[in-house]
């Protein structure tokens, strides 16, 4: 669609800049503040310069952390993206049994975060659990507040559990978008059903599945709350993730100069991704929406 | 095509479980919950749900939670409207770098915002007030719902714009007249994502609040914390928590795959 060059479309977009800067620039300008001054009181306080960076940089629990996260990341990418588009193949396309399998599948999605972390913290407990006391039956030793590769795989199959569905259902609106006309095309010149997935739905799911990558990444790379509930970051340091440990940083030990620091460069790694992200993006759109 | 049924089934059966087993415990007793693995309750109680729903700091929870949602999505989708019909109508100077630096909001973690926003909102005397924690919930809900709803308005012709301006519509009452309803499915799923991510963020609302204003969240892990033993309780306070969005899903079951999609299929 073309779109008519107008500077007047600034005041339509006012309110929101407004709102957005409020809540975004006036903080992050607090942060770059902390980031390069020493707090030592109320009204005490000494221009330290990148003296926290690279203190931050050389902190090995960060580099632990940040190891943790990317490989949760990638672990989390790797099973839900492909999990979530063999869900969407499967799932019935029409009638009652689609609608009451979309409910289904939505369900965990619609529950808070904290409150997943309590639901895993109930149903994996040995003692109370349904899953807990299943694999201890099965002679399983599992115990996620004890052992740490317990605890990391509860976290994983929990976000598995919490977030699929969001990639089931974006591929699941992409699959229903694409004209029955291919399909009997591809009948015609007789493709197998692999070939019907790699050259008509993978291409059209194109669009749909980089805003579930962005979603997935970005939201599992600032993974809080559940990990928060589920296990404290426990047992050790086992699941501390990046958030984690930048708000025991920040808020538990108050280490307000180097938490800053530590929040600078960690929005930037989110930057660097985002945007890469959303070039792969707004370059995915057009060749998409030409056909429609 | 048997296979294929089987394992979605099995993933049905995967989702559902750990929900089935705490609404299985919110109706235990608690001597039941510890004493013995029961695949549904043995001596049928709602004491737990009578406990919430009588204890004012329970209850409170759901109501201060509640105030502050219904605010942020009213606010969130009131200035988002103008701005994504700028984005799917109009070239600006700058339009793309803005959409970016807006998107970017969405992405940044809560973590790093914490203690910025904490004295923000202690400087202006907001703290501990719902008004707080809906403009808190702003910084990730208002570029969601630029982002959605410029997708729904993208998919509604030029045309009827620029007929209703050649009919001599002024901009505002064919906004309001002609256009709002027409992406009123659009709006309907805008509202229930901003309801959803504001209902189930816990960081900002818990460090935002202190007495007069503290979520059900944030009741809910100190319970965790201080008296730990209290499972059916704990189990009856996170069925209430899904309540409102089962609900809400009830209401957009027919757009909720375009709605997950953003518009964009």
């Amino acid at each position: 669609m073309l779109k008519t060059y107008n500077n007047k479309a600034w005041l339509l977009v006012l309110p929101v800049v407004l709102c957005v800067a409020f809540s975004a620039i006036i903080p992050l300008m607090t942060v770059v503040n902390y980031s390069v001054q020493d707090i030592l009181g109320p009204d005490q306080k000494v221009f330290v310069g990148t003296e926290w960076f690279q203190l931050v940089m050389r902190d090995p629990e960060l580099h632990a952390a940040l190891g943790r996260q990317v490989l949760f990341s990638a672990a989390v990418l790797a099973i839900q993206i492909p999990l979530g588009i063999l869900l969407a193949l499967a799932l019935p396309a029409t009638g009652w049994r689609s609608s009451l399998s979309l409910v289904l599948l939505a369900m965990p999605l619609l529950i808070p975060q904290n409150v997943v972390g309590t639901i895993w913290q109930i149903y994996g407990r040995g003692d109370i659990g349904l899953a807990g006391a299943a694999l201890t039956k099965l002679g399983v030793n599992y115990n996620y507040t004890g052992n740490s590769m317990d605890a990391w795989l509860t976290v994983l199959v929990m976000d598995i559990w919490h977030w699929t569905p969001l990639i089931a259902l974006l591929a699941f609106a992409g699959l229903r978008a694409i004209p029955e006309a291919y399909y009997q095309a591809a009948r015609i010149d007789g493709a197998s059903r692999f070939a019907v997935f790699r050259f008509i739905q993978l291409p059209k799911l194109r669009g749909v599945l980089l805003i579930g990558l962005l979603l997935r990444f970005m939201d599992s790379f600032m993974i809080y709350t559940e990990p928060f509930v589920l296990t404290g970051g426990g047992p050790g340091n086992a699941t501390t993730f990046l958030s984690q440990y930048l708000t025991q940083k920040a808020v538990g030990q108050f280490d307000l100069g180097p938490a800053a620091a530590f929040s600078l460069i960690y929005f930037l790694i989110i930057l660097l991704a985002c945007f890469v992200f959303y070039s792969l993006l707004q370059n995915a759109g057009p060749a998409e929406k030409a056909p429609h | 095509m048997k296979k294929r049924y089987f394992g979605l089934i099995l993933y049905l059966v995967f989702a559902i479980l750990p929900i089935y087993w705490m609404v299985n415990m919110s109706l235990k007793t608690n001597e039941e919950i510890t004493g013995a693995l029961t695949l549904w309750p043995r001596h049928l109680t709602f004491d737990n749900f009578r406990t919430i729903l009588t204890d004012p700091a329970w209850y409170g929870g759901y109501i201060n939670s509640l105030i502050y949602v219904l605010i942020n999505t009213v606010l969130s989708v009131a200035v988002a409207l103008p701005a994504s019909y700028a984005f799917s109508r109009y070239e600006f100077l700058g339009d793309k770098h803005l959409f970016f630096w807006l998107l970017t909001n969405r992405m940044s973690p809560p973590a790093v915002f914490l203690l910025p926003f904490f004295q923000l909102y202690s400087s202006i005397n907001l703290f501990d007030t719902h008004i707080a924690v809906a403009l808190a919930h702003m910084l990730f809900n208002v570029p969601l719902a630029v982002w959605i709803l410029e997708g729904f308005m993208a998919g509604i012709p030029r045309e009827i714009d620029e007929t209703a301006y050649i009919d001599g519509y002024s901009f505002p009452r064919f906004f309001v007249r002609i256009f709002i309803p027409l992406i009123g499915a659009g709006i309907g799923v805008t509202a229930f994502f901003c309801f959803m991510f504001s209902w189930v963020e816990l960081l900002l609302a818990r460090t935002l609040t202190s007495v007069n204003a503290k979520p059900i969240v944030a009741i809910m892990t100190r319970t965790v914390s201080a008296a730990g033993m209290d499972w059916g309780v704990l189990a009856a306070a996170g069925v209430l928590t899904i309540v409102p969005g089962a609900l809400v899903i009830y209401f957009v079951r027919n757009y909720i795959a375009k709605g997950f999609a953003m518009g964009r299929v």
